[in-house]
């Protein structure tokens, strides 16, 4: 039998994790529903934004500082790359875009490699205290994440819901011809959308960053939980991803309790491959009447 | 103000339109009648940009909009209520018609002057303003999708079978709609299969076939020769 | 490489035997290191033609051949460590058993998915197998994988001994050689005419009445056999079977070889493959680790501006 304190620690560090996740896999999610496009290459961003905001944390010594600015560079590289490589795209057929997004993403996973070499680079969290939990201290700074990764995905959602750009994505992601008919300039609002998604997705590197070391092999593993989670929350379902995000990492958290964390991610895939076989439309999605 | 000259349109290799030429002046009400399949529909999407003509040109005030985005082209006064309405069903009513609202030069005493102006030509679109588009009935829909294309403040509306499929009562307030815009000065050019409403409404008429206009006269010529209406639409007036 | 389509059957059977000359002739001529990149090409050409089978043919994008040619890997290692003397053939069949089963359960549920949600759960497969064959360290050497003695090459009642580069370059020929002949009799069999119009129509086909997921299985398991027979050709050339090729970034390689060749044309995916290894030699020479950069910036290009591969795109200028 697992101790209780045991489980709640592995909840909580499940809860920290899955709004981590939840971070990168709304920006997965969104990108998806508003052009079909899976993006391969967005655990990259992610990984880009991590070193991105190593880099300014070192000239800046501001932690805050590193993670707006590595939010801003992602959005601009986001763009660019939509712009030059997604946007000649549209109309092809969506298999096109996750080849173009590999390919996007072997580029900037060898860059950074070149750019910042194989030794991991760090971040120091802007808080360094602990509180005791039972008999751990936990710290701080992971609650911080939570927080503040709850705080822009609510940032996100009263933007999506009120804010006249929210509109226009939502009325792009139902209906694009008709959005474009009613003068809303859709080849931006892509742009727009993608840029949003690099800079949650750097904004999530840039908080991880404290926790593990920043490398270059690690955008592979988010592209691919953010995968499992934006399948299993329902493809274009943003608060689905939300959930799932977090519903698969307690799942992971509990798991690790018996096996590996290496071992304990093929819970989620499992999960994922009975997902798609019984509730391919997603788990976290209002049954369609 | 509209003008199109020898607009050709493909569907990937079916040729649609062989060369359709029809204008439309500032204010004016223009029918575009024929049977089902002959180009009318494709002729307004050709219009708006969101097919593109392989040869021709759509004039819009003197200026050439072919190879336009569709954005551009609404920004220039031109909207668009397709057949099928295409309402945004997950928004609400009012976020519907936001995505008109909602553009640059718009300030906020004049966004709400314009909803009061639709919302008392469509009384019920005000008691539903925070519904989903998707659960309006489909005569409300009709009325959500004419509301929407007037937040564009447009010059002339591309009305494509605004009374297809609904009740008499409802065909009624689309007639009378029409009669407001016009007295606005908003030209239409509506695309009917409802022959006495449009010759009822409109000053000229276009009749299509087989991917071009083949009759072209004021409604009360054609009112009065019922072989071309026999002929082109198979119905009698 | 051969010039199917250029001019009729004639000319392309006298493409293929001039291929095949040069390819046969090439590792008496060439120097040591040419002679093994050959070799390579080969193998990575047969990891290319099977994918091209789902990729190209079938419409589906595999993103997880990585596993079926891992595990050819892995049960030629099998063979070769736990049962008796190394034998050549018994590795090679004990490869192809293992990434038939492999095949057999990825086929069995993956199928049932199409487009990404297919190209997701093949990745997603191809990683479970991963986490599995990198922590159980016991069986499979973990992170080390595993090393073996290369079987001797013989042929029963023709001759027996070592390899030595130049016979194993036959042996290598002759087997892509046969895989080549049988997946293009696959794809041009009335079985491979179903596979092609599920491609371009799923639900048509369904509505003739063809059972479209008992050949999207066979599709997968075909396919499947034919990496793991490169997997096994690629572990007796290096004698060892490692995690990194179960890895994602093999499959990954196989599909670049597919969009750099051509999809859905068997030679394209080789001339991909061919092509991929020469870019990264190239590249090595001036950038050692970073070869991904532009190789990934032609690949990117490639796609947006070329989708029809290095093949469709000659046989455009040729024909036009």
């Amino acid at each position: 039998m697992i101790p209780f304190d045991q489980l709640l620690v592995q909840a909580i560090n499940g809860i920290v994790t899955g709004m981590i996740l939840a971070l990168v896999a709304s920006g997965l999610t969104l990108i998806f529903g508003i052009m079909d496009v899976v993006n391969f290459a967005h655990g990259e961003l992610f990984m880009l934004g991590a070193y991105v905001g190593t880099t300014i944390f070192v000239t800046t010594g501001s932690f805050w500082v590193a993670l707006l600015g590595a939010c801003l560079t992602l959005a601009a590289l986001g763009a660019a790359l939509q712009i030059t490589t997604l946007r000649p795209l549209l109309g092809r057929d969506p298999l096109t875009t996750i080849l173009a997004t590999f390919g996007i993403s072997l580029v900037l996973q060898n860059y950074a490699l070149w750019q910042y070499g194989p030794v991991p680079r760090k971040i120091t969290e802007p808080i360094t205290g602990h509180f005791q939990l039972f008999h751990i201290e936990y710290p701080w700074y992971r609650l911080l994440i939570a927080l503040l990764s709850a705080l822009i995905i609510g940032g996100l959602w009263l933007f999506m819901k009120y804010g006249t750009y929210g509109i226009w994505i939502r009325a792009t992601t139902q209906d694009r011809l008709m959005a474009s008919a009613m003068g809303i300039p859709v080849p931006w609002v892509h742009t727009g959308v993608f840029a949003i998604g690099a800079a949650m997705a750097a904004a999530s590197g840039v908080l991880f960053g404290p926790l593990v070391g920043v490398n270059h092999a690690m955008g592979f593993d988010f592209t691919l939980r953010a995968f499992v989670v934006v399948v299993v929350g329902g493809m274009g379902n943003l608060g689905g991803s939300i959930l799932a995000s977090i519903f698969l990492s307690l799942l992971e958290a509990f798991a690790s309790l018996w096996v590996s964390p290496a071992q304990a991610v093929i819970v989620s895939f499992v999960v994922l491959i009975l997902t798609l076989l019984f509730r391919p439309t997603g788990l976290f999605v209002p049954t369609p009447k | 103000m509209l003008d199109l000259q020898d607009v050709h349109t493909y569907y990937g290799k079916s040729h649609v339109l062989h060369g359709v030429s029809l204008e439309v002046s500032a204010g004016e009400v223009v029918g575009l009648l024929g049977r089902n399949g002959v180009g009318k529909s494709t002729t307004l999407k050709t219009v708006m940009g969101l097919v593109r003509p392989a040869a021709g040109h759509v004039r819009f005030e003197g200026r050439d909009l072919t190879g336009l985005a569709p954005h551009h082209v609404a920004r220039r006064g031109i909207a668009w209520v397709p057949e099928d309405r295409r309402i945004f069903r997950l928004l609400t009513v009012m976020e519907n018609l936001r995505t008109g609202l909602d553009r640059q030069g718009m300030t906020e005493p004049r966004k709400q002057e314009l909803l009061e102006k639709v919302y008392a030509s469509f009384p019920v679109l005000r008691e539903r303003r925070h519904q989903a588009g998707g659960t309006l009935s489909g005569g409300e829909q009709q009325m959500l999708a004419i509301a929407r294309a007037m937040t564009l403040t447009p010059k002339i509306i591309l009305l494509d079978e605004p009374t297809e499929g609904l009740m008499p009562r409802m065909v009624a307030q689309i007639r009378e709609i029409i009669d407001v815009l016009r007295r606005d000065g908003v030209a239409i050019l509506l695309v009917e299969q409802n022959v006495p409403l449009t010759l009822e409404v409109c000053a000229r008429v276009y009749i299509m076939e087989k991917g071009q206009v083949r009759y072209r006269g004021s409604a009360r010529e054609l009112q009065a020769n019922e072989t071309i209406i026999q002929q082109y639409l198979g119905v009698s007036a | 490489m051969t010039r199917r389509g250029l001019a009729g059957p004639a000319g392309y059977w006298v493409g293929f035997v001039v291929v095949l000359g040069l390819l046969t002739v090439a590792p008496l001529v060439l120097p040591e290191f040419w002679r093994r990149f050959v070799t390579e090409i080969l193998i990575w050409g047969l990891l290319a033609m099977s994918s091209d089978l789902l990729i190209g043919y079938t419409g589906m994008v595999s993103f997880g051949h990585s596993v079926f040619f891992g595990l050819g890997m892995y049960g030629t290692a099998a063979a070769l460590l736990a049962l008796g003397p190394p034998n050549l053939w018994l590795a090679l069949a004990s490869g192809l058993v293992s990434a038939a089963v492999v095949a057999a359960f990825v086929a069995y549920f993956a199928t049932r998915l199409r487009d990404i949600y297919f190209a997701i759960t093949t990745l997603v497969f191809s990683q479970i197998f991963y986490v599995i064959i990198f922590t159980w360290t016991d069986v499979t050497g973990g992170e080390n994988g595993l090393t073996f003695s290369q079987p001797p090459f013989s042929l029963p009642g023709l001759w027996s001994g070592r390899f030595t580069p130049v016979t194993l370059h036959w042996f290598v020929l002759a087997v892509v050689t046969l895989s080549y002949l049988g997946l293009r009799r696959i794809t041009q069999s009335p079985f491979g005419m179903v596979l092609q119009s599920i491609r371009e129509n799923e639900a048509r086909t369904r509505a003739i009445g063809y059972h479209v997921e008992r050949y999207k299985i066979v599709a997968v398991m075909l396919s499947g056999l034919f990496a793991g027979l490169a997997g096994v050709l690629y572990a007796i050339q290096n004698k060892f079977a490692a995690p990194d090729f179960v890895l994602f970034l093999v499959s990954g390689e196989a599909v670049i070889f597919n969009v750099m060749g051509g999809m859905g044309t068997l030679v394209g995916p080789v001339a991909g493959a061919a092509f991929f290894l020469v870019l990264r030699e190239a590249f090595s020479r001036f950038f050692p680790e970073y070869y991904l950069i532009p190789v990934g910036v032609i690949f990117t290009l490639m796609v947006v501006f070329l989708p029809q591969g290095l093949l469709g795109f000659l046989r455009r200028r040729l024909n036009a």
